[in-house]
Protein backbone atom coordinates (compact mmCIF):
# COMPACT_ATOMS: atom_id res chain seq x y z
CA UNK A 1 0.00 0.00 0.00
CA UNK A 2 0.90 3.42 -0.76
CA UNK A 3 2.41 5.67 2.37
CA UNK A 4 1.16 8.64 0.69
CA UNK A 5 -1.33 9.66 -2.37
CA UNK A 6 -2.13 12.71 -4.06
CA UNK A 7 -4.50 13.92 -6.47
CA UNK A 8 -1.87 14.43 -9.25
CA UNK A 9 -1.89 17.15 -12.21
CA UNK A 10 0.47 16.37 -14.68
CA UNK A 11 0.27 19.21 -17.14
CA UNK A 12 0.24 19.20 -20.85
CA UNK A 13 3.97 18.91 -21.50
CA UNK A 14 4.40 15.92 -19.63
CA UNK A 15 2.15 13.73 -21.59
CA UNK A 16 3.38 10.95 -23.88
CA UNK A 17 5.41 12.51 -26.57
CA UNK A 18 4.81 15.75 -25.35
CA UNK A 19 7.89 17.84 -24.90
CA UNK A 20 8.75 17.01 -20.87
CA UNK A 21 7.61 12.87 -21.42
CA UNK A 22 10.74 12.12 -19.54
CA UNK A 23 9.64 14.25 -16.35
CA UNK A 24 6.59 12.14 -16.11
CA UNK A 25 8.71 9.04 -16.94
CA UNK A 26 11.17 9.95 -13.65
CA UNK A 27 8.59 11.17 -11.83
CA UNK A 28 6.86 7.97 -11.96
CA UNK A 29 10.06 6.24 -11.27
CA UNK A 30 10.92 8.25 -8.24
CA UNK A 31 7.37 7.97 -6.56
CA UNK A 32 7.48 4.67 -7.33
CA UNK A 33 10.12 3.91 -4.27
CA UNK A 34 8.90 6.40 -2.13
CA UNK A 35 5.55 4.53 -2.32
CA UNK A 36 3.83 8.11 -3.29
CA UNK A 37 0.62 7.23 -4.67
CA UNK A 38 -0.16 9.84 -8.27
CA UNK A 39 -3.27 9.05 -8.86
CA UNK A 40 -4.17 11.93 -12.33
CA UNK A 41 -7.13 13.89 -11.76
CA UNK A 42 -9.87 12.21 -14.60
CA UNK A 43 -9.83 14.61 -17.87
CA UNK A 44 -7.80 17.19 -16.28
CA UNK A 45 -7.16 20.48 -18.84
CA UNK A 46 -4.27 23.16 -19.43
CA UNK A 47 -4.03 25.78 -16.74
CA UNK A 48 -3.55 28.19 -19.12
CA UNK A 49 0.11 29.29 -18.51
CA UNK A 50 1.65 32.60 -17.61
CA UNK A 51 1.43 32.73 -21.37
CA UNK A 52 -2.28 32.39 -22.58
CA UNK A 53 -3.10 35.82 -20.61
CA UNK A 54 -4.06 38.11 -23.81
CA UNK A 55 -6.65 35.86 -24.80
CA UNK A 56 -8.08 34.47 -21.24
CA UNK A 57 -8.80 37.48 -19.51
CA UNK A 58 -9.07 37.08 -15.72
CA UNK A 59 -11.79 35.07 -15.13
CA UNK A 60 -11.52 32.39 -18.16
CA UNK A 61 -7.94 31.63 -16.42
CA UNK A 62 -9.42 30.57 -13.33
CA UNK A 63 -12.30 28.68 -14.51
CA UNK A 64 -9.64 26.79 -16.39
CA UNK A 65 -7.78 25.61 -12.97
CA UNK A 66 -11.02 25.48 -10.77
CA UNK A 67 -12.56 23.14 -13.41
CA UNK A 68 -9.32 20.57 -12.12
CA UNK A 69 -10.17 21.38 -8.75
CA UNK A 70 -13.60 20.54 -9.44
CA UNK A 71 -12.70 17.03 -10.65
CA UNK A 72 -9.93 16.34 -8.23
CA UNK A 73 -13.06 16.98 -5.40
CA UNK A 74 -15.12 14.64 -7.23
CA UNK A 75 -13.25 12.00 -7.90
CA UNK A 76 -10.31 12.04 -5.70
CA UNK A 77 -11.96 13.77 -2.75
CA UNK A 78 -9.25 14.65 0.49
CA UNK A 79 -6.17 14.22 -1.70
CA UNK A 80 -4.13 17.45 -2.50
CA UNK A 81 -3.64 18.56 -6.11
CA UNK A 82 -0.12 17.87 -6.87
CA UNK A 83 1.61 19.70 -10.09
CA UNK A 84 5.17 18.62 -11.13
CA UNK A 85 4.60 21.72 -13.51
CA UNK A 86 6.37 24.95 -12.34
CA UNK A 87 3.75 27.15 -14.34
CA UNK A 88 0.52 24.79 -13.47
CA UNK A 89 1.38 25.04 -10.26
CA UNK A 90 1.38 28.54 -10.32
CA UNK A 91 -1.41 29.13 -12.34
CA UNK A 92 -3.24 26.40 -10.25
CA UNK A 93 -1.76 28.17 -6.53
CA UNK A 94 -2.65 31.65 -7.92
CA UNK A 95 -6.48 30.43 -9.04
CA UNK A 96 -6.84 29.33 -5.57
CA UNK A 97 -5.89 32.43 -3.93
CA UNK A 98 -7.94 34.39 -5.81
CA UNK A 99 -11.58 32.26 -5.13
CA UNK A 100 -10.58 32.11 -1.38
CA UNK A 101 -9.87 36.07 -1.70
CA UNK A 102 -12.85 36.55 -3.29
CA UNK A 103 -16.90 35.51 -3.22
CA UNK A 104 -17.48 37.31 -6.43
CA UNK A 105 -15.36 35.64 -8.42
CA UNK A 106 -16.35 32.51 -7.00
CA UNK A 107 -19.44 32.76 -7.74
CA UNK A 108 -18.80 33.79 -10.99
CA UNK A 109 -16.20 31.15 -11.87
CA UNK A 110 -19.00 28.48 -10.14
CA UNK A 111 -21.93 29.98 -12.86
CA UNK A 112 -18.87 29.14 -15.22
CA UNK A 113 -18.44 25.61 -14.14
CA UNK A 114 -22.14 24.65 -13.84
CA UNK A 115 -22.27 24.71 -17.62
CA UNK A 116 -19.72 21.78 -17.35
CA UNK A 117 -21.62 20.29 -14.96
CA UNK A 118 -19.23 21.02 -11.97
CA UNK A 119 -18.92 22.87 -8.97
CA UNK A 120 -15.35 24.00 -6.80
CA UNK A 121 -16.34 23.59 -3.49
CA UNK A 122 -13.32 25.56 -1.89
CA UNK A 123 -11.85 22.12 -0.30
CA UNK A 124 -8.88 21.78 -2.69
CA UNK A 125 -5.16 22.43 -1.56
CA UNK A 126 -2.47 22.83 -4.15
CA UNK A 127 1.23 21.60 -4.05
CA UNK A 128 4.02 21.30 -5.88
CA UNK A 129 5.99 17.85 -6.21
CA UNK A 130 8.65 19.49 -4.75
CA UNK A 131 7.16 20.28 -1.43
CA UNK A 132 5.37 16.70 -1.45
CA UNK A 133 9.03 15.80 -1.42
CA UNK A 134 10.36 18.33 1.17
CA UNK A 135 7.39 18.49 3.82
CA UNK A 136 5.88 15.27 3.48
CA UNK A 137 8.87 12.72 3.36
CA UNK A 138 11.62 14.79 3.87
CA UNK A 139 15.35 15.04 3.44
CA UNK A 140 15.73 11.74 5.96
CA UNK A 141 13.14 9.60 3.90
CA UNK A 142 14.48 11.08 0.26
CA UNK A 143 17.87 9.84 1.37
CA UNK A 144 17.07 6.16 3.04
CA UNK A 145 16.21 4.46 -0.37
CA UNK A 146 19.56 5.83 -2.70
CA UNK A 147 21.22 2.50 -3.96
CA UNK A 148 23.81 4.55 -5.94
CA UNK A 149 25.37 7.44 -4.55
CA UNK A 150 25.55 10.00 -7.35
CA UNK A 151 29.39 10.38 -6.40
CA UNK A 152 31.66 12.63 -7.91
CA UNK A 153 28.74 13.88 -9.91
CA UNK A 154 28.85 18.09 -9.82
CA UNK A 155 25.64 19.20 -10.31
CA UNK A 156 24.47 23.03 -11.18
CA UNK A 157 20.78 23.40 -9.26
CA UNK A 158 19.14 25.79 -11.33
CA UNK A 159 15.58 26.86 -10.02
CA UNK A 160 14.33 29.07 -12.44
CA UNK A 161 11.65 31.11 -11.76
CA UNK A 162 8.28 30.11 -11.23
CA UNK A 163 8.68 26.99 -8.52
CA UNK A 164 10.62 30.01 -6.47
CA UNK A 165 8.19 32.75 -6.91
CA UNK A 166 5.96 34.37 -6.49
CA UNK A 167 4.91 31.82 -4.17
CA UNK A 168 8.05 29.68 -3.71
CA UNK A 169 8.60 26.42 -0.80
CA UNK A 170 8.06 27.86 2.43
CA UNK A 171 11.10 28.80 4.13
CA UNK A 172 13.30 29.66 1.08
CA UNK A 173 14.63 32.53 0.16
CA UNK A 174 13.79 33.80 -3.48
CA UNK A 175 17.24 35.31 -4.17
CA UNK A 176 19.29 32.00 -2.70
CA UNK A 177 17.07 29.25 -2.60
CA UNK A 178 18.80 26.06 -1.15
CA UNK A 179 16.40 23.10 -1.12
CA UNK A 180 17.40 22.38 -4.36
CA UNK A 181 21.47 21.96 -3.67
CA UNK A 182 20.24 20.10 -0.40
CA UNK A 183 18.35 17.81 -2.03
CA UNK A 184 21.82 16.79 -5.16
CA UNK A 185 23.30 16.59 -1.05
CA UNK A 186 20.60 14.16 -0.34
CA UNK A 187 21.42 11.62 -3.27
CA UNK A 188 25.89 11.94 -2.91
CA UNK A 189 26.35 14.48 -5.67
CA UNK A 190 27.97 17.60 -5.44
CA UNK A 191 25.85 20.80 -5.38
CA UNK A 192 27.54 23.39 -6.85
CA UNK A 193 26.14 26.05 -3.97
CA UNK A 194 28.14 29.26 -5.91
CA UNK A 195 26.10 29.00 -9.00
CA UNK A 196 25.30 32.46 -10.11
CA UNK A 197 21.97 31.71 -12.35
CA UNK A 198 20.34 29.60 -10.04
CA UNK A 199 16.88 31.81 -10.17
CA UNK A 200 17.91 33.43 -13.60
CA UNK A 201 14.70 34.09 -15.79
CA UNK A 202 15.62 31.51 -18.78
CA UNK A 203 12.98 33.82 -21.26
CA UNK A 204 10.21 31.19 -19.88
CA UNK A 205 7.44 31.05 -23.01
CA UNK A 206 8.99 34.04 -24.85
CA UNK A 207 11.89 31.85 -25.93
CA UNK A 208 9.56 31.52 -28.48
CA UNK A 209 8.35 34.43 -29.64
CA UNK A 210 11.37 36.32 -28.47
CA UNK A 211 13.93 34.15 -29.23
CA UNK A 212 17.52 36.32 -29.23
CA UNK A 213 16.48 37.81 -25.89
CA UNK A 214 16.08 34.51 -24.23
CA UNK A 215 18.94 32.68 -25.85
CA UNK A 216 20.50 35.93 -23.73
CA UNK A 217 19.31 34.71 -20.86
CA UNK A 218 20.20 30.73 -21.83
CA UNK A 219 23.67 31.40 -22.39
CA UNK A 220 24.41 32.83 -19.15
CA UNK A 221 22.68 30.43 -17.37
CA UNK A 222 24.92 27.41 -19.26
CA UNK A 223 28.02 29.20 -19.02
CA UNK A 224 28.22 29.62 -15.13
CA UNK A 225 27.45 26.21 -15.43
CA UNK A 226 30.26 25.53 -17.09
CA UNK A 227 32.54 28.24 -14.84
CA UNK A 228 31.75 25.93 -11.94
CA UNK A 229 33.03 22.87 -13.67
CA UNK A 230 29.10 21.36 -13.48
CA UNK A 231 28.67 18.11 -15.18
CA UNK A 232 24.98 18.78 -15.75
CA UNK A 233 22.16 21.38 -14.86
CA UNK A 234 19.10 19.80 -12.45
CA UNK A 235 16.20 21.51 -12.34
CA UNK A 236 12.35 21.44 -11.27
CA UNK A 237 10.73 23.36 -14.13
CA UNK A 238 9.87 21.61 -17.84
CA UNK A 239 10.01 24.88 -19.69
CA UNK A 240 13.20 26.07 -17.76
CA UNK A 241 14.29 21.78 -18.61
CA UNK A 242 13.53 22.74 -22.58
CA UNK A 243 14.12 26.10 -23.30
CA UNK A 244 18.00 25.43 -21.09
CA UNK A 245 18.57 22.00 -23.56
CA UNK A 246 17.42 22.67 -26.57
CA UNK A 247 18.35 26.18 -27.84
CA UNK A 248 22.15 25.58 -27.31
CA UNK A 249 23.04 23.97 -30.68
CA UNK A 250 21.03 27.41 -32.01
CA UNK A 251 23.47 29.47 -29.60
CA UNK A 252 26.11 27.40 -30.69
CA UNK A 253 25.34 28.17 -34.23
CA UNK A 254 25.16 31.80 -33.92
CA UNK A 255 27.83 32.87 -31.70
CA UNK A 256 30.35 29.69 -32.53
CA UNK A 257 30.17 28.72 -28.90
CA UNK A 258 30.58 24.95 -27.54
CA UNK A 259 27.65 24.79 -25.32
CA UNK A 260 26.82 20.81 -24.70
CA UNK A 261 26.09 20.93 -21.25
CA UNK A 262 23.24 18.44 -20.04
CA UNK A 263 20.07 19.78 -18.56
CA UNK A 264 17.84 16.88 -16.48
CA UNK A 265 15.27 16.88 -13.44
CA UNK A 266 15.64 16.37 -10.46
CA UNK A 267 13.10 13.42 -10.55
CA UNK A 268 15.83 11.69 -12.82
CA UNK A 269 18.63 12.06 -10.32
CA UNK A 270 16.40 10.65 -7.66
CA UNK A 271 15.07 7.71 -9.89
CA UNK A 272 19.41 7.05 -10.95
CA UNK A 273 19.77 7.41 -7.25
CA UNK A 274 17.36 4.80 -6.57
CA UNK A 275 18.52 2.01 -8.70
CA UNK A 276 15.74 2.77 -11.73
CA UNK A 277 17.03 1.72 -14.89
CA UNK A 278 18.06 4.68 -17.05
CA UNK A 279 15.05 4.27 -19.51
CA UNK A 280 12.64 4.30 -16.57
CA UNK A 281 14.65 7.48 -15.17
CA UNK A 282 13.67 9.37 -18.60
CA UNK A 283 17.26 9.33 -19.57
CA UNK A 284 16.93 8.53 -23.22
CA UNK A 285 14.72 11.49 -23.56
CA UNK A 286 17.36 14.14 -24.45
CA UNK A 287 18.87 16.16 -26.80
CA UNK A 288 21.99 16.51 -24.80
CA UNK A 289 22.85 13.05 -23.21
CA UNK A 290 23.63 13.13 -19.88
CA UNK A 291 26.34 11.06 -20.16
CA UNK A 292 27.98 11.02 -15.90
CA UNK A 293 23.87 9.96 -15.03
CA UNK A 294 23.94 7.32 -17.64
CA UNK A 295 27.06 6.04 -16.81
CA UNK A 296 25.90 5.94 -13.18
CA UNK A 297 22.29 4.45 -14.13
CA UNK A 298 24.21 1.27 -15.90
CA UNK A 299 26.36 0.29 -13.16
CA UNK A 300 25.34 -2.63 -11.46
CA UNK A 301 25.56 -2.77 -7.40
CA UNK A 302 25.77 -5.24 -5.39
CA UNK A 303 22.68 -6.17 -3.37
CA UNK A 304 21.59 -3.98 0.11
CA UNK A 305 21.98 -6.08 3.17
CA UNK B 1 -19.78 44.11 -28.69
CA UNK B 2 -18.65 46.38 -31.65
CA UNK B 3 -15.23 46.57 -33.02
CA UNK B 4 -12.60 47.52 -30.93
CA UNK B 5 -12.77 51.31 -31.87
CA UNK B 6 -16.23 51.82 -31.00
CA UNK B 7 -15.32 50.11 -27.58
CA UNK B 8 -11.89 52.30 -27.27
CA UNK B 9 -14.07 55.50 -28.04
CA UNK B 10 -16.60 54.08 -25.70
CA UNK B 11 -14.66 53.38 -22.58
CA UNK B 12 -12.52 56.65 -23.27
CA UNK B 13 -15.60 59.04 -22.61
CA UNK B 14 -16.78 57.01 -20.07
CA UNK B 15 -13.74 57.34 -18.21
CA UNK B 16 -12.98 60.98 -19.91
CA UNK B 17 -9.67 62.82 -17.98
CA UNK B 18 -9.30 59.90 -15.48
CA UNK B 19 -7.37 56.64 -16.87
CA UNK B 20 -6.11 56.06 -13.10
CA UNK B 21 -9.84 55.34 -12.49
CA UNK B 22 -10.21 53.89 -15.85
CA UNK B 23 -7.38 51.28 -14.98
CA UNK B 24 -8.68 50.57 -11.28
CA UNK B 25 -11.88 49.60 -12.62
CA UNK B 26 -11.00 47.34 -15.90
CA UNK B 27 -7.88 46.18 -15.52
CA UNK B 28 -6.95 43.03 -13.48
CA UNK B 29 -4.88 44.28 -10.10
CA UNK B 30 -4.97 47.55 -11.28
CA UNK B 31 -6.39 49.24 -8.41
CA UNK B 32 -2.83 48.31 -7.48
CA UNK B 33 -1.18 50.78 -9.48
CA UNK B 34 -1.36 54.29 -7.26
CA UNK B 35 0.48 52.09 -4.90
CA UNK B 36 3.72 52.12 -6.31
CA UNK B 37 6.23 54.57 -5.23
CA UNK B 38 8.38 54.86 -7.88
CA UNK B 39 11.45 53.53 -6.51
CA UNK B 40 12.55 51.70 -9.42
CA UNK B 41 13.46 48.37 -8.03
CA UNK B 42 11.00 46.10 -10.75
CA UNK B 43 13.01 48.48 -13.71
CA UNK B 44 16.36 46.65 -12.19
CA UNK B 45 15.29 43.19 -11.66
CA UNK B 46 13.06 42.65 -15.33
CA UNK B 47 15.30 40.02 -17.87
CA UNK B 48 14.22 42.06 -20.47
CA UNK B 49 14.92 45.44 -19.05
CA UNK B 50 17.21 46.34 -22.03
CA UNK B 51 14.38 45.42 -24.31
CA UNK B 52 11.48 47.92 -23.23
CA UNK B 53 10.10 51.22 -23.88
CA UNK B 54 8.82 51.78 -20.21
CA UNK B 55 9.94 50.18 -17.15
CA UNK B 56 6.85 49.40 -14.57
CA UNK B 57 7.65 52.20 -12.56
CA UNK B 58 7.67 54.47 -15.72
CA UNK B 59 4.13 53.24 -16.84
CA UNK B 60 2.59 53.32 -13.25
CA UNK B 61 3.39 57.22 -13.60
CA UNK B 62 2.20 57.35 -16.92
CA UNK B 63 -1.10 55.69 -15.77
CA UNK B 64 -1.52 58.35 -13.06
CA UNK B 65 -0.67 61.23 -15.23
CA UNK B 66 -3.17 60.13 -17.68
CA UNK B 67 -1.34 59.22 -20.86
CA UNK B 68 -3.92 56.85 -22.10
CA UNK B 69 -3.19 56.07 -25.25
CA UNK B 70 1.01 56.20 -24.72
CA UNK B 71 0.52 53.29 -21.80
CA UNK B 72 -1.74 51.19 -23.99
CA UNK B 73 0.25 51.05 -27.03
CA UNK B 74 3.51 50.34 -25.22
CA UNK B 75 5.87 47.06 -26.39
CA UNK B 76 6.42 47.39 -22.47
CA UNK B 77 3.90 44.99 -20.94
CA UNK B 78 4.06 42.38 -23.77
CA UNK B 79 7.58 42.08 -22.58
CA UNK B 80 6.73 40.13 -19.13
CA UNK B 81 8.37 36.78 -19.08
CA UNK B 82 6.17 36.00 -15.92
CA UNK B 83 9.82 35.63 -13.95
CA UNK B 84 7.89 37.24 -10.77
CA UNK B 85 10.89 39.07 -9.43
CA UNK B 86 9.66 42.55 -10.02
CA UNK B 87 7.22 41.01 -8.01
CA UNK B 88 8.83 39.39 -5.06
CA UNK B 89 11.19 42.24 -4.73
CA UNK B 90 8.52 45.50 -4.98
CA UNK B 91 8.82 46.86 -1.12
CA UNK B 92 4.87 47.96 -1.45
CA UNK B 93 4.18 44.40 -2.72
CA UNK B 94 2.43 45.10 -5.78
CA UNK B 95 1.30 41.90 -7.81
CA UNK B 96 3.45 43.77 -11.15
CA UNK B 97 3.48 40.84 -13.29
CA UNK B 98 0.01 40.00 -12.85
CA UNK B 99 -0.57 44.30 -13.95
CA UNK B 100 1.54 44.31 -16.71
CA UNK B 101 -0.87 41.16 -18.26
CA UNK B 102 -4.13 43.21 -17.14
CA UNK B 103 -2.87 46.01 -18.99
CA UNK B 104 -1.41 44.00 -22.31
CA UNK B 105 -4.90 42.19 -22.10
CA UNK B 106 -7.05 45.81 -21.36
CA UNK B 107 -4.82 47.07 -24.62
CA UNK B 108 -5.54 44.11 -26.81
CA UNK B 109 -9.08 44.21 -26.45
CA UNK B 110 -9.17 47.67 -27.16
CA UNK B 111 -7.54 47.43 -30.20
CA UNK B 112 -4.82 49.57 -28.74
CA UNK B 113 -1.62 47.13 -28.69
CA UNK B 114 1.16 47.05 -31.12
CA UNK B 115 -0.19 44.72 -33.65
CA UNK B 116 2.65 42.64 -35.08
CA UNK B 117 4.31 42.62 -31.30
CA UNK B 118 4.84 38.91 -31.14
CA UNK B 119 4.14 37.99 -27.78
CA UNK B 120 0.75 39.52 -28.37
CA UNK B 121 0.50 36.74 -31.17
CA UNK B 122 1.94 34.34 -29.13
CA UNK B 123 -0.08 35.13 -26.10
CA UNK B 124 -3.28 34.62 -28.50
CA UNK B 125 -2.09 31.62 -29.92
CA UNK B 126 -1.46 29.95 -26.81
CA UNK B 127 -4.62 30.36 -25.65
CA UNK B 128 -6.41 29.49 -28.54
CA UNK B 129 -4.56 26.12 -28.50
CA UNK B 130 -5.05 25.19 -25.25
CA UNK B 131 -8.56 25.68 -25.05
CA UNK B 132 -9.83 24.00 -28.09
CA UNK B 133 -9.37 20.33 -27.00
CA UNK B 134 -8.61 21.58 -23.29
CA UNK B 135 -5.11 20.38 -23.25
CA UNK B 136 -1.99 21.97 -25.49
CA UNK B 137 -1.21 20.66 -28.69
CA UNK B 138 2.50 21.22 -28.66
CA UNK B 139 3.03 20.25 -32.46
CA UNK B 140 0.40 22.55 -33.58
CA UNK B 141 1.36 25.52 -31.35
CA UNK B 142 5.06 25.40 -32.68
CA UNK B 143 3.83 25.37 -36.31
CA UNK B 144 1.05 27.93 -35.90
CA UNK B 145 3.96 30.21 -34.18
CA UNK B 146 6.38 29.17 -37.15
CA UNK B 147 3.87 30.17 -40.11
CA UNK B 148 2.08 32.96 -38.57
CA UNK B 149 4.03 35.34 -41.25
CA UNK B 150 2.62 32.78 -44.54
CA UNK B 151 3.47 29.89 -45.67
CA UNK B 152 6.81 30.37 -46.96
CA UNK B 153 8.33 32.48 -44.05
CA UNK B 154 6.97 29.32 -42.06
CA UNK B 155 8.72 26.91 -43.92
CA UNK B 156 12.12 29.23 -43.92
CA UNK B 157 11.48 29.18 -40.32
CA UNK B 158 10.97 25.46 -39.90
CA UNK B 159 14.01 24.98 -41.73
CA UNK B 160 16.41 26.79 -39.98
CA UNK B 161 15.28 25.17 -36.62
CA UNK B 162 14.85 21.77 -37.98
CA UNK B 163 17.76 20.33 -36.10
CA UNK B 164 15.61 21.34 -32.94
CA UNK B 165 12.98 19.46 -34.36
CA UNK B 166 14.68 16.27 -35.09
CA UNK B 167 16.73 16.68 -31.41
CA UNK B 168 13.17 16.30 -29.90
CA UNK B 169 11.87 13.96 -32.38
CA UNK B 170 14.39 11.64 -31.60
CA UNK B 171 14.12 12.00 -28.03
CA UNK B 172 10.58 11.37 -28.35
CA UNK B 173 9.74 14.39 -26.82
CA UNK B 174 7.72 15.17 -30.26
CA UNK B 175 4.75 13.41 -31.79
CA UNK B 176 4.13 13.91 -35.73
CA UNK B 177 0.62 12.77 -35.34
CA UNK B 178 -0.53 15.68 -32.96
CA UNK B 179 -0.95 17.38 -36.10
CA UNK B 180 -4.13 14.91 -37.00
CA UNK B 181 -4.91 14.30 -33.68
CA UNK B 182 -3.36 15.32 -30.13
CA UNK B 183 -4.33 14.87 -26.75
CA UNK B 184 -7.50 16.16 -25.62
CA UNK B 185 -10.37 16.30 -23.03
CA UNK B 186 -12.91 13.89 -22.95
CA UNK B 187 -15.61 16.85 -22.09
CA UNK B 188 -14.31 19.32 -24.66
CA UNK B 189 -17.81 20.81 -25.07
CA UNK B 190 -18.15 21.24 -21.48
CA UNK B 191 -15.08 23.41 -21.67
CA UNK B 192 -16.52 24.84 -24.48
CA UNK B 193 -19.89 26.29 -22.74
CA UNK B 194 -18.14 27.06 -19.49
CA UNK B 195 -15.59 29.21 -21.05
CA UNK B 196 -18.40 30.58 -22.95
CA UNK B 197 -19.87 31.68 -19.78
CA UNK B 198 -17.05 32.88 -18.59
CA UNK B 199 -16.39 35.75 -21.79
CA UNK B 200 -20.08 36.50 -21.16
CA UNK B 201 -19.89 37.23 -17.55
CA UNK B 202 -16.77 38.84 -18.01
CA UNK B 203 -17.90 40.81 -20.96
CA UNK B 204 -20.78 42.11 -18.60
CA UNK B 205 -18.35 44.00 -16.22
CA UNK B 206 -17.15 46.29 -19.58
CA UNK B 207 -20.84 46.49 -19.75
CA UNK B 208 -20.53 44.82 -23.16
CA UNK B 209 -23.23 42.91 -24.77
CA UNK B 210 -20.25 40.43 -25.96
CA UNK B 211 -17.07 39.36 -25.71
CA UNK B 212 -14.68 36.98 -26.85
CA UNK B 213 -10.95 36.86 -27.47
Amino acid sequence: MAKKQYAFYPGCSSQLRGSASNYLTSVNAMCDTLEVKMTPIPDWNCCGASIGYAGSGQLARHVMNARNFALAETHLPGQDVVATCAACWLGARETKEKLDASSQLLAETNEALKEAGLEYKQKTEVRHMVEVLIEDLGYAAMAKPVVKPLEGLKVAGYVGCQTNRPFGIAGESFENPLYLDKLVETLGAEPLTKYEQKVTCCGGALAFSEPEKSRVQIRQIVESAYDHRADLIVTPCPLCQANVEIYQSEINKKHGTKLDMPVTYYSQLMAVAYGKSAKAAGLDGHVIAPKKLQDIAVKVVPAKK
Amino acid sequence: MGAPGELNAALRARYANNFLREVETNVEEGEWVKMCMQCGVCAGSCPFGPHWEHSPQKIFMMIRAGRREEVLASDAMWMCTSCYNCVVRCPRKLPITQIMHGLATYAHRLGLAPKLQPTRQWSLLFWENCTRTGRVNELKLTLGLYFKDGFVAGLRKAWSLRGIGFGLLRAGRLNPFELFRGHECRDKAGIQRMLQKAYEIEARHLKLDKYKA
